[in-house]
């Protein structure tokens, strides 16, 4: 198989690789796939908290094209609404890329991811409040 | 410095020998003649060029020269084999014996044959290192049992399953035992004797031959072996393979096979230096590397390693210069991994991290070393970006993960 220049491009010269700390409340983390399937993807989202995505990691296990599509991810996300996150939809990612019909499976993995790691974010969000209002003393302990 | 790109997947094909190429030539053009035209000299250099390939061929596998069948490769070689016993025995019965390993060419004719009703097949589980155990072989065995058909070695991991054990145990039994040998002739001994092989399937270009030629050895005597042809047509190969033999072909077939039992023990040694060498190296690189197949029993020139949480595909992306290839999902149609590495029953990832590489007779200690070093640094840059790692790093036991896919 062939890839196409950008596949190569983000494989080779990924972007954003790394990690956020995992319990930073302003951190989203989706971790899809599975890997016995041969792919799995990690992407964090650092969100504001007028949801506003300001910084994206991943770290991916899986082919060129999943590499590429989840690099190609955190840039796309980066300065976009939660909203407008949530709506992208995995046809962008193979036409930026290339991907060819058996590779679009590693779109729909990194749209998902996007999902997970909003998801993830919100699921934090509600909870810290909660407990933040279920235990105000907390707030104290310095 | 080391010319590139590397070429280290010669259990997919090899190149041509430069004397095997030197050999056909003539063939082409001067000597051109149709082998089975009997009545003029064309004909009869042809045919001369033929019956040498034929001696040079059965020599290396301890076989007489008639009981050659030449063939378009050993796909065909396989397909005549299974397809051609079921049908001459059917009256007999229709149970085939194989094993889980076996290459496309054989489990897929065995397939056939059970779609369309014509056989059962037994289908035979493989251990940890990829080796069939006889004593399964004979458990399996029925009174409806026509065929055997276990590999010499495998083409993935390189295993070489016992098959004089299992050569004797179809004796004993009365049943053929057809063997698909095209790893394994010319790299290691193979005499159809000594192994109680009835019939084995041989190619031309995985021995430094050229392509679209092989061979079906056919015993003669001690049984003879009786076959229905799946061509048919001018009757050539004594009926059992008609059509107009492919001289060029089967006169460098003939000088690869020469040429491979000439340098066979020297070649040997020094492709299994070099594996231990590839192996070696990778190994004081890199931790958790796998090595698939087995410890010993393995073809000399052929290394089978799975680099934890790196997937098989991006790191052949990664070593471009180099060609080798991978049992990953993404490197096949179907999207799943190496049924070979998956019949060895280690995990599924590990399945999608494995990488064959295949050293060959023009490969060199320099490329070795090239190799390793490339492939470990490759790994070590694919670690740092995979989840897996990172979690495996941080005590995470990946089993125990509930993932979402
Ligand atoms: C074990 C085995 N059997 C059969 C074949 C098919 O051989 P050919 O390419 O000559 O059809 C191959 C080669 O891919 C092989 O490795």
């Amino acid at each position: 198989m062939s890839y196409s220049d950008k596949v190569l491009d983000h494989y080779n010269n990924p972007r954003n690789v790394g990690s956020f700390a995992k319990d930073d409340p302003s951190v989203g983390t989706g971790v899809v796939g599975a890997p016995e399937c041969g792919d799995v993807m990690k992407l964090q989202l650092r969100i504001s908290d007028d949801g506003v995505i300001e910084d994206a990691k991943f770290k991916t296990f899986g082919c060129g094209s999943a590499i590429a599509s989840s690099s190609y991810v955190t840039e796309l996300v980066k300065g976009k609404k939660i909203d407008e996150a949530m709506a992208i939809k995995n046809t962008v990612i193979v036409k930026e890329l290339n991907l060819p019909p058996v590779k679009i499976h590693c779109s729909v993995l990194a749209e998902d991811a996007i999902k997970a790691a909003i998801t993830d974010w919100k699921k934090r969000k509600g909870d810290t409040r909660e407990a933040a209002a279920a235990e105000p003393a907390k707030a104290h302990k310095g | 410095m080391v010319k590139t790109p590397i070429y280290m997947d010669n259990h997919a094909t090899t190149p041509c020998d430069r004397r095997v190429l030197d050999a056909m030539l003539p063939y082409f053009t001067d000597k051109f003649g149709n082998a089975a035209s009997r009545n003029h000299s064309f004909g009869w250099e042809a045919e001369e060029g033929v019956d040498k390939a034929r001696n040079q061929i059965a020599n290396l596998v301890g076989a007489k020269s008639k009981e050659i069948v030449f063939t378009s490769g050993a796909t065909e070689s396989d397909n005549l084999a299974i397809k051609g016993i079921v049908e001459f025995y059917k009256d007999k019965g229709n149970h085939i014996i194989t094993c889980v390993t076996e290459h496309k060419a054989v489990l897929d004719s065995c397939r056939a044959l059970e779609r369309q009703g014509k056989a059962t097949v037994t289908y035979l589980p493989v251990d940890k290192y990829g080796m069939v155990d006889p004593d399964a072989v004979r458990r399996a065995i029925t009174d409806k049992t026509v065929l055997i058909s276990i590999m010499y070695a495998n083409n993935e991991i390189g295993t070489i399953h016992p098959i004089a054990e299992i050569g004797k145990i179809a004796k004993e039994k009365g049943v053929v035992f057809h063997c698909d040998a095209v790893q394994a002739v010319g790299k290691i001994p193979v005499d159809v004797e000594k192994d109680g092989i009835d019939l084995l399937a041989m190619s031309g270009h995985k021995i430094y031959g050229p392509k679209g030629v092989g061979a079906l050895y056919v015993r003669s005597k001690g049984p003879r072996v009786r076959l229905t042809p799946i061509i048919d047509g001018g009757g050539h190969e004594r009926g059992m393979r008609s059509g107009t033999l492919n001289v060029t072909g089967i006169v460098g077939f003939g000088a690869a096979c020469e040429i491979a039992g000439h340098e066979m023990a020297a070649e040997a040694a020094r492709l299994t230096e070099l594996r231990n060498r590839l192996q070696a190296g990778i190994f004081e690189r890199l931790d958790e590397v796998y090595v698939n197949g087995h410890p010993t029993e393995r073809l000399p020139g052929n290394l089978n390693v799975s680099f934890a949480y790196v997937e098989g595909e991006s790191l052949l992306m990664g070593i471009s210069d180099i060609a080798v290839s991978s049992g990953s999902a993404c490197t096949s149609a179907t999207l799943e991994p190496s049924y070979v590495i998956r019949a060895l029953g280690i995990n599924e990832e590990l399945a999608h991290s494995s990488i064959r590489f295949g050293i060959g007779r023009f490969n060199t200690a320099e490329e070795v070393d090239y190799v390793s070093e490339r492939v470990s640094k490759e790994v070590k840059r694919l670690r740092e970006m995979s989840p897996l790692y990172e979690m495996a790093k941080d005590g995470v036991d990946l089993k125990s993960v509930q993932w979402k896919s």
